[in-house]
């Protein structure tokens, strides 16, 4: 059943409306009181989450026989954002995930922001989808503060993904979803893959088939589930960025996920006028592409690559 | 007065983007003064050429003390001003969300380090800012409260109101923030203009610069005592939202003094032109900011009022 959970009245004969799809399961079994949320589209030029949330909804009802207890999806918290492909909340020029816990007493996206934080509150998971940006090419990874690692890596694990960071805290993440939510005592897992503006199928299947295991584990689910791939898991000093130092087009010479040697030729950065080769862009260890630039035009500064590396990775 | 580049960065579809700094006086590192970050910065920008311009007459009339070095900056990000952006052309980042800056990282990281790196060091450090919330407000100094800048400083800029903001999670990565951790006294100061440069209020901003600088031994000329400036925590100001969007009325305007009760504005529908709301001021104060767009949500800041 789809609700609105949060709106507010736009300028002309418009409100703006947070909606959710509440799937209640008719599970023969002793009912499990339990409750998964399923967000995305915080970023309006992220989408790869639309279609996850589009299949889990389409096989959850015509399973329902097999679900015990709820699943809560968020498809669009930023909905004029993904309306307007505009990556903020349109309007306000603001990151939708630096507004976070939120407060009724605000602006109304502070406003939207609480109401979205107290509607997701004491679900057992929540899993907040993103996918990079339109420069940036991920593979499935769930993403992991450090403060909350003990508690989500057994979960993460779940998901299907191919990678597990577990990243620094920095104070300026304080108010995004997640870390609100996990402060809070609501375990949410970020997971961020492919691309922005596009939906790429493979991944969306890898992560739905992760979702469903999820459920399974959390004796949720009695349908079957898909054997899940074994996660990379990662601190941060085993990633390391590459960056491109001149400016121009770049232009990949390696696939996306692939091992790497160091000093192995990623691709170049050529300038488009001239036709020469500006900077040739090699690994600085070996390890794994898991961050691959998509968008070629580069500045001096521009992220070309992540690696997943250095020590402790063979 | 010396012209330099301070920080430099390619395109390779535009002529570099060479940020300019102009350097006045002789000896250690006094005063800088920072503009534009953002596109739409113009009024920031504007200030600041209107201090360039005045500080050339000071220091041809010998008026800058001996042993103090001032350094404008009126416009970073003027690639973006260039093509009518507000953020970051490629990315649409936020240079003031970038501090301290990252020399390996992405673009807006090695602009914020390069520049952080030639702000280092200064007594003092002036910020011209503008705010996310569009609207009319009070010329004003702001600090944030990090426990290293003194608030009386705020008094010698002789600003009617000077604000003390507790810093937020965001708040963080902004240059006023990092510039104290990293020893400088920085303020934000804001005028009532961004987009539109005002002549009035650049010249309260260019009067209230010098004045300070006058105070704290920089500059030795004639100027204007300015007000006795109150200093106020931000949540003495009483904030009033929109109960419902529509086309905004207003009756009064920054700097009024209203009582509670007063009529401040009406909302009427945008297909029917009824009045929908009429607002009233809860409390009695002085009008400090004002909602300027024609239509407004629900939930938006219309005022913010400074309690008597
Ligand atoms: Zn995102």
């Amino acid at each position: 059943m789809t609700t609105v959970i949060a709106s507010a009245g736009l300028a002309v004969n418009e409100r703006i409306e947070i909606r959710r799809n509440r799937i209640t399961g008719k599970s023969a079994e002793t009912p499990s009181g339990k409750r998964v949320c399923i967000v995305t589209g915080t970023h309006g030029d992220e989408l790869e989450g639309q279609y996850v949330c589009a299949e889990l909804a389409r096989i959850l009802s015509e399973n329902l026989q097999q679900l015990n207890g709820i699943v809560d999806i968020y498809p669009a918290i930023n909905p004029l954002g993904i309306d307007s492909i505009t990556r903020g909340i349109p309007l306000f020029d603001l990151d939708m995930n630096r507004i976070f816990p939120g407060t009724a007493e605000g602006t109304m996206a502070e406003c939207l922001a609480a109401d979205i934080i107290s509607d997701i509150s004491g679900a057992d998971i929540c899993i907040d989808i993103h996918s990079s940006n339109i420069y940036l090419k991920e593979i499935p990874q769930i993403r992991i503060n450090e403060i909350s690692a003990d508690e989500l890596v057994p979960y993460a694990k779940m998901l299907n993904c191919d990678f597990i960071w577990i990243h620094s805290a920095a104070t300026v993440l304080e108010s995004t979803l997640a870390y609100s939510l996990n402060v809070t005592g609501t375990k949410t897992l970020v997971v961020e893959m492919g691309v922005g503006m596009r939906i790429t199928k493979e991944y969306c299947r890898q992560l739905t088939a992760g979702i469903f295991n999820l459920l399974k584990n959390l004796g949720m689910w009695t349908g079957d589930v898909e054997k899940v791939r074994e996660p990379i898991v990662s601190g941060e000093g085993t990633v390391e960025f590459v960056n491109s130092d001149a400016d121009g087009i770049f232009v990949p010479c390696v696939e996306h996920w692939v091992d790497i040697e160091k000093g192995e030729h990623i691709g170049d950065v050529i300038n488009p006028i001239t036709g020469e080769t500006v900077e040739r862009v090699t690994a600085p260890c070996r390890g794994k592409i898991f961050t691959l630039r998509e968008f070629p035009i580069v500045y001096g500064g521009s992220l070309i690559a992540r690696i997943l590396g250095g020590e402790g990775n063979e | 007065m010396n012209k330099q580049v301070v920080y430099s960065i390619q395109s390779p579809y535009r002529q570099p983007m060479d940020v300019i700094g102009f350097k006045f006086g002789k000896g250690e590192k006094a005063l800088c003064v920072v503009g534009a970050m953002r596109g739409n910065e113009v009024q920031q920008m504007y200030v600041c050429s209107q201090l360039v311009s005045r500080l050339k007459e000071l220091e041809r009339d010998g008026c800058i003390c001996e042993g103090k070095e001032i350094m404008i900056i009126p416009c970073v990000n003027y690639y973006s001003m260039n093509i009518g952006k507000r953020f970051w052309t490629m990315d649409n980042t936020d240079i003031n969300r970038m501090f301290p800056g990252y020399e390996l990282g992405e673009t807006t990281q090695r602009i914020a380090d390069g520049l952080f790196k030639e702000l280092q060091g200064y007594t003092y450090g002036v910020q011209l800012a503008s705010f996310y919330q569009q609207g009319d407000f009070l010329p004003h100094v702001k600090l944030m409260k990090t426990g290293f800048t003194s608030n009386e400083l705020m008094k010698d800029f002789g600003l009617p109101y000077a604000f003390v903001r507790t810093p937020r999670p965001y708040d963080t990565t902004t240059l006023n923030y990092n510039w104290q951790v990293w020893g400088t006294n920085a303020f934000s100061l804001y005028t009532n203009a961004t987009d539109n440069p005002d002549e009035n209020s650049a010249k309260t901003a260019v009067d209230a610069i010098i004045r300070f600088m006058v105070k704290r031994g920089i500059l030795k000329t004639r100027v204007g005592s300015g007000y006795l400036t109150e200093v106020i925590s931000e949540d003495r100001l009483y904030q009033i939202q929109s109960a419902s969007a529509g086309i905004c009325r207003s009756f009064v305007k920054t700097g009024d003094e209203v009582k509670c009760g007063d009529l401040l504005c009406e909302l009427t529908d945008p297909l029917e032109g009824c009045v929908i709301a009429k607002i009233f001021s809860p409390v009695n104060g002085i009008v400090f900011f004002r909602f300027n767009r024609p239509l407004e949500y629900e939930k938006s800041v219309l005022y913010k009022i400074i309690r008597l």
